[in-house]
């Protein structure tokens, strides 16, 4: 699924980096109904990774209760050039991967 | 001469109301944008934080897959969009020649999936049909609406207005008693917009999904308790192309974020 991925493309050794991920996924609740009554069941994203150079450096778990296409806002510390790793896995076997480099001076 | 005087009086009081209420003066127009918060202004402005340009994205791939009996894809004929496409978006609903009357970027689409890619239509409000129509309206973003300049819309232009102006649903109301009239005041806490349709199709929070101006269009009249005209019909048509307009100068937002 298409992603949406803001890393800063250069920073400071020690700099505090703000890093943005907006994923595309409808995030049903599981809790609506059709109009003829049956259950729409829940397909969302569970869990959402971030990997500097291998490393994790944030997760977060998701619920039914977060809005469509989920965006998240986190900060890091840029220790040495090389690449981010975002993960997105949920329901129904979703899996989705984005990825984005930096260059630390 | 009293009774001249007490006649133009009365005269000048049946006059004044249709003196106040009115259409907005150009240099009076504003996009919807200006009438939303801080963090949805945010949230617009920056293309990663943005979640229609998801859409555009996806409408840009697209652009280039091959699809349909003809084995062609949009960029075979089109070429580049960033070129190609660049203002088009501003000029629609536009007329077709072939049809006798306007058509939306929607129904250009779907015409040529159906003339040039022997493909199926894409239906009204599906993810890909608003993917694409997002991804080439995202090509005049910045560029002024001139939708309704070709004299062969006048006729058209004008039967949207009618519809704009015509009171309907059980609450009885019509477009301009809200957003020509009472634009800049609330209703049940949300602000009155004046109803210009610069970011089309448009990421609404409310939806959480992009939609279209009929899906808006079609929201409003529900919202009065009126029976919604269908998708693609000649009135939705008609107050799309005079919206648009009525939005004569406008820069396009597309994707624009709503509340």
């Amino acid at each position: 699924m298409a992603a949406l991925i803001n890393v800063p493309a250069k920073a400071r050794r020690g700099d505090v980096i703000e890093i943005r991920a907006l994923t595309s996924h409808i995030m049903e609740t599981g809790f609506r109904h059709t109009v003829d009554g049956v259950l729409v069941p829940r397909d969302i994203i569970t869990s959402f990774t971030c990997r500097y150079n291998g490393a994790e450096v944030f997760r977060a778990e998701l619920f039914p209760a977060i809005a469509a296409n989920p965006y998240l806002s986190f900060f890091t510390v840029a220790k040495e050039s090389g690449k981010f790793e975002f993960e997105w896995i949920g329901d129904n076997g979703y899996s989705s991967t984005a990825s984005a480099s930096i260059t630390v001076e | 001469m009293r009774l001249w005087r007490a006649i133009a009086a009365a005269t000048l009081f049946a006059a004044a109301p249709a003196l106040l209420a009115g259409e907005i003066p150009p240099d009076a127009r504003r996009s919807g944008y200006s009438f939303m918060g801080p963090e949805t202004r945010a949230m617009q402005d920056d293309d990663t934080s943005n979640p229609g340009m998801l859409f555009v994205l996806d409408g840009e791939a697209l652009w280039t897959k091959k699809t349909g009996g003809a084995e062609k894809a949009c960029a075979d004929c089109h070429g580049d969009a960033r070129g190609s496409m660049k203002g088009v978006a501003a000029r629609y609903p536009a007329f077709d020649n072939a049809l006798g009357r306007p058509v939306t970027l929607d129904q250009r689409i779907n015409l040529c999936r159906a003339n040039h890619q022997q493909a199926t239509p894409l239906p009204y409000e599906s993810r890909d049909l608003l993917a694409l129509s997002a991804f080439v309206a995202h090509q005049s973003r910045g560029v002024a609406i001139t939708a309704g300049d070709d004299p062969r819309l006048q006729p058209f232009v004008a039967q949207g207005r009618d519809l704009f102006m015509q009171r309907e649903g059980q609450l009885n109301l019509a477009c301009t008693n809200c957003h020509d009239d009472n634009f800049d005041r609330r209703l049940a806490g949300a602000p009155i917009t004046q109803g210009q349709p610069t970011g089309y199709p448009l990421y609404r929070l409310e939806w959480q999904t992009l939609g279209s101006v009929e899906r808006r269009l079609r929201s409003c009249m529900t919202g009065v308790r009126a029976q919604a005209y269908d998708y693609g019909s000649p009135e939705l048509v008609a107050l799309e192309l005079y919206l648009m307009s009525r939005a004569r100068g406008l820069p396009l937002e597309t994707p624009a974020v709503r509340p």
